[in-house]
């Protein structure tokens, strides 16, 4: 049955929230173990394109979301903040594992301790290497917190 | 904004010309004789480039270390004359994490936390190799129960290694079909170890005196299951790819590696076995009772892409006989060497026994002290030849641990491979290595 004259009333801040959340492309930047649980998450079993999020784009200027999957050594940081630079605004990223994290059981003279050492930080994913879920719940957790935020960032 | 790359501080770049690492120039191309000395024989001189061409004809081209076909963070920098890659210089170290290093802060109790994370792939292996090495040093034999459990979980390991390349590999050609259903396969594997060792990968399962933890109840059901499923799944993907015509024309006869160049590059595992070696370090020197399985050693002869790509595909099989046998003769006993000083006590033991009580503390906080002297051990990783020396000074932790990484000496004939054929096909050649950064920097 067609009716054309459907009416949805919202208010612009929630269209625009909603949307951000609901086809989030994040960029390809798989660094070590975490890397593969982030490719096991978008794979077959857990399937990440449920929530609209299956494109890994290879290109940071198609992307809104950047997941740090493993540990950042200091010759890879300056590539991360280059890559980060180069995402359009607005943007988020997941410190995805404990490495990326913290530093994680690495502390050493060649790991960043901790990726919010580079650029900011929107969630932080526990696990070494946190499991397929866990990075759902991460992304889940970050699609609560744009529902709840400002458009404004 | 800064210009990362650019080789000139004036123009506001960074001016990092003692390594060359971030400039557009390439290395002094080395000469005939250099080479031959170097790989002391006259087979290998890809980079030997007529003077004909002129340098403005040539290009060099980044790829990586932000690359999705890259597996990981390497990067290459390709010299292109049109299509045809004509030199070609990996650079790695963007994923050194220092593990060696931290291997010299942790005792040997704690070190398969450590190597467990070097080859990210195939973590039993490196934990086996580690616990091996350190079994060497103290001279302890480890009951058959844990050689049994540790062979059975390493070839299950094998498997998901194998399914991972393959999946990988496939998406990186344009077979994404692939790279669904070897993950698919995979998740199986990885459940069987989530309820042996409580993670998915970096188990810290296989320690130095046994394994963490004894079999789950009811894991012959879980092993008889991948049984069965494997080799199915196994044979649609001989359906969606052996004959394909596409899958054909992009491998067949592409990155073509002979017998003489594995040897002089060191390359073992799978490709020097496609090559047309029979080089199989469980055959050759076995390791943790492997020397009581049946099983075969695949060889093909054609050395090329297509030949990498179905060698994996072949030692799935082999693996599979080997954990079937592993279930089928799994001997009854103790799982870890029954000696206080390696192994800590049951938890139960703790409330009843004072000693127990102090063994245990002794463990965990000092570890087990291993004689001085050193040893090496190498065993069949799903990459080849992953070998561990250390070197011990007669404290609880190494003096100095040592990782001979397959995929680092695999990465070195990727020049050889890619030289001279288009650039289309230097993805497939990166994917047919199957290198894991996290092995290859450590």
């Amino acid at each position: 049955m067609y009716t054309p004259d459907n009416i949805l009333t919202t208010t612009i801040d929630k269209a625009v929230r909603w949307s951000r959340t609901q086809s989030m492309w994040p960029v390809t930047f798989g660094l070590a173990c975490c890397a593969i649980e982030m490719m096991a998450a978008g794979s077959a079993k857990y399937d990440l394109a449920r929530y609209g999020m299956e494109v890994f784009r290879a290109s940071p200027r198609q992307a809104d979301l950047m997941i740090v999957a493993g540990r950042v050594s200091q010759k890879m940081a300056p590539v991360l903040r280059q890559v980060y630079d180069q995402m359009a605004d607005p943007k988020w990223v997941i410190a995805m594992g404990a490495c990326s994290s913290t530093g994680g059981m690495f502390n050493n003279y060649a790991l960043v301790q901790g990726v919010d050492h580079i650029v900011p930080v929107d969630i932080y994913v526990p696990g070494c290497p946190p499991g397929p879920q866990s990075l759902m719940h991460g992304i889940l957790t970050l699609h609560d917190k744009i529902m709840g935020g400002e458009i404004n960032r | 904004m800064f210009d990362f790359w650019a080789t000139n501080s004036e123009e506001g770049g960074w001016n990092i010309s003692s390594t060359d690492e971030g400039s557009q120039k390439m290395l002094e191309e080395e000469n005939e004789k250099q080479i031959k000395i170097q790989t002391g024989t006259d087979v290998i001189d890809d980079f030997v480039i007529d003077e004909d061409t002129s340098d403005d004809e040539r290009m060099i081209v980044n790829m990586g270390p932000q690359h999705p076909s890259t597996h990981g963070v390497l990067r290459l920098q390709a010299e292109l004359e049109g299509e045809v890659v004509r030199r070609v210089k990996p650079i790695i170290g963007y994923l050194h994490t220092g593990m060696e290093k931290t291997g010299e802060e942790l005792n040997y109790f704690q070190g398969p936390t450590n190597t467990t994370r070097m080859d990210y792939l195939s973590p039993l292996f490196n934990e086996l190799v580690f616990s091996l090495t350190t079994e060497k040093l103290v001279g302890i034999e480890v009951p058959d129960r844990a050689k049994n459990i540790r062979i059975l979980m390493t070839e299950l390991n094998r498997i998901s290694s194998h399914l991972v390349a393959l999946a990988t590999g496939g998406m990186d050609i344009g077979a994404l079909s692939m790279m669904i259903f070897g993950f698919r396969e995979r998740e199986l594997i990885l459940n069987f170890f989530e309820k042996t060792t409580g993670l998915r990968m970096n188990h810290n399962y296989i320690r130095p005196g046994g394994v963490a933890a004894d079999l789950p109840d009811g894991w012959q059901k879980d092993i008889e299951e991948i049984l069965k499923i494997i080799p199915e799944k196994l044979q649609d993907y001989d359906d969606m790819l052996l004959d394909n015509p596409i899958w054909k024309g992009r491998l067949q006869n592409v990155g073509i590696l002979t017998t003489e160049e594995c040897f002089a590059y060191g390359v073992t595992g799978p490709s020097l076995r496609a090559s047309g070696h029979s080089w199989d370090l469980r055959k050759a020197q076995p390791y943790s009772g492997i020397e009581n399985f049946e099983f075969e050693v695949p060889v093909l002869n054609e050395g090329d892409v297509f030949a990498r790509w179905r060698i994996k595909v072949l030692e799935i099989f082999e693996s599979l006989k080997i954990v079937e046998q592993a279930l089928n003769k799994m001997p009854k006993g103790p799982y870890k060497v029954q000696d206080k000083k390696i192994t800590p006590p049951p938890r139960k033991r703790l409330d009843e026994s004072m000693e127990a009580l102090i063994h245990h503390f002794k463990i965990y906080t000092e570890g087990f002290k291993v004689p001085e002297g050193d040893a090496y051990v190498a065993i069949e990783s799903p990459r080849g030849e992953l070998g561990c020396y250390i070197v011990s000074d007669g404290s609880s932790k190494p003096y100095r641990m040592h990782v001979r990484g397959p995929s680092f000496c695999n990465l070195q004939a990727l020049p050889v491979i890619m030289t001279d054929s288009p650039i289309a096909d230097a993805v497939a050649a990166i994917a047919s290595l199957d290198p894991v950064i996290g092995d290859v920097d450590r």
